[in-house]
């Protein structure tokens, strides 16, 4: 039996606890409506994107003058990751789930016998990753500095990968990274980045080309995919803040009912304490 | 009178959408105006300004970087790299972006990257001289 004091501390510390995961859920739900407004803004030229890209795919047929970059190299040998997961923790399953798919789809590769090398994009996938594909990892990119992610992390994300796709480092790149459907529901996506994948759109208008057809696919595609990786990003930002929005508020209540529970005792044992104490007295007196 | 759909986006939002009478871009290979009707044509941008007409006489200018505009029969659509209104250009942003055009031409070995930069230094300079008028 904890004495009255032990449990006037614990309902303290629970408190504070409980202090502070308001708090976070408080700022994880302002956060939440600029990284979502921010997600939104970015759809559009992606849209446009998708769309620019299918009408251009439509009237190329893929032969030995397209870029690698939409053609791949012909093999799927060497297989590159690329996890964007969050820098800080207190978000609920978001960053183990994410590195789960991706645990899961490395794994797979490598009992078909293929070669992977993984890029984290945030610390706490790495942290993860880190314990089983210590020698896959190849690069670690920290946005821990960034408060607010914009087009050109994204651009220097996609340079790099971008480098070493022509170095002929890897053949195929996955993008993992969670979507973000409500504040409750993101989920772990797994999206093929490398080669590009791009449905050729029904229209067969016949386009005028300036300058080549090729030069403009070789300037497209990169930004295309430059644009893959910001809408990622910004989806993994607002997933972020909704898991832990959602993953402190339960926090919070899982606190409020024990703070509830550890009262009741304590009132309790003050009560039996006081009976105790009358006893006591009482039966000391009738014993005269 | 026809009038054309046009779309200006930027990766971090909309700038225009709706219907004009024209639209004159800096395509790569020289400036060219869109006017309802226009044939299907792909051209990347270069850095330079774009001039929406919605009214005749009345123009409004934003200033873009780099991109790509996809002409076809449902109008015009530009994908700009970086874009700016006219409204918002000021000596400060402008010197940024020639900075950062000076750094892509002195970082490079490569001759077209090279003349690129060189082209766009020229038309930022040029903007940062109008704008002291």
């Amino acid at each position: 039996m904890p004495s009255l004091k032990d449990l006037r501390n614990r309902i303290a510390s629970v408190k504070a606890t409980q202090k502070i995961t308001k708090a976070m859920q408080m700022v994880a739900a302002a956060k939440l409506r600029r990284a979502q407004t921010a997600a939104e803004a970015a759809r559009p030229y992606a849209e446009r994107m998708a769309e620019v890209l299918g009408n251009l795919a439509s009237g190329v047929t893929i032969g030995p003058e397209t870029p690698r970059l939409l053609a791949g190299t012909g093999s799927d040998k060497v297989q590159l990751l690329i996890v964007c997961t969050a820098e800080r923790g207190l978000c609920g399953a978001f960053n183990s789930s994410i590195s789960r798919l991706a645990r899961d789809h490395a794994n797979r590769l490598l009992a078909e016998g293929k070669t992977v090398k993984i890029i984290c994009v945030g610390k706490k996938g790495y942290d993860i990753l880190r314990r089983q594909f210590a020698e896959n990892i190849i690069d670690l990119v920290d946005l821990r500095s960034v408060r607010q992610v914009g087009f050109e992390q994204a651009d220097m994300i996609a340079q790099k990968v971008l480098g070493l796709f022509e170095a002929g480092e890897f053949d195929v790149a996955t993008l993992f990274y969670a979507q973000f459907k409500s504040v409750i529901s993101q989920i772990p996506t797994a999206q093929q980045i490398l080669p590009a994948q791009i449905e050729a759109s029904g229209t067969t208008a016949i386009y005028d080309y300036e300058p080549a057809e090729e030069e403009i696919l070789a300037t497209l595609l990169p930004r295309n995919f430059t644009v893959q990786i910001f809408r990622a990003l910004l989806e993994n930002a607002a997933s972020e803040q909704g898991a832990r929005m959602s993953s402190m508020d339960s926090a919070t209540r899982n606190a409020g009912e024990m703070i509830k529970k550890q009262t009741m005792t304590y009132n309790r044992s003050r009560q039996a304490m006081i009976t105790k104490e009358l006893i006591e007295i009482i039966s000391g007196a009738e014993a005269l | 009178m026809a009038t054309l759909n046009f779309e200006l986006v930027s990766p971090e939002r909309v700038l225009f959408s709706g219907e004009v009478d024209a639209v004159v871009l800096p395509a790569s290979e020289g400036d060219m105006t869109v006017l309802p009707g226009h044939a299907p044509l792909m051209t990347t941008l270069k850095t330079g300004f774009l001039v929406i007409t919605t009214k005749v006489g009345n123009g409004r200018r934003v200033l873009v970087r780099g991109g790509f505009a996809d002409i076809n029969q449902s109008g015009l659509k530009v994908l700009a790299e970086r874009a700016m209104p006219e409204e918002e250009i000021t000596s400060e942003a402008l010197d940024r972006e020639i900075l950062q055009a000076q750094m892509i031409y002195d970082a490079s070995n490569d001759l077209s990257v090279k003349h690129a930069a060189e082209a766009a230094l020229a038309q930022l300079q040029e903007a940062k001289e109008a704008l002291s008028y």
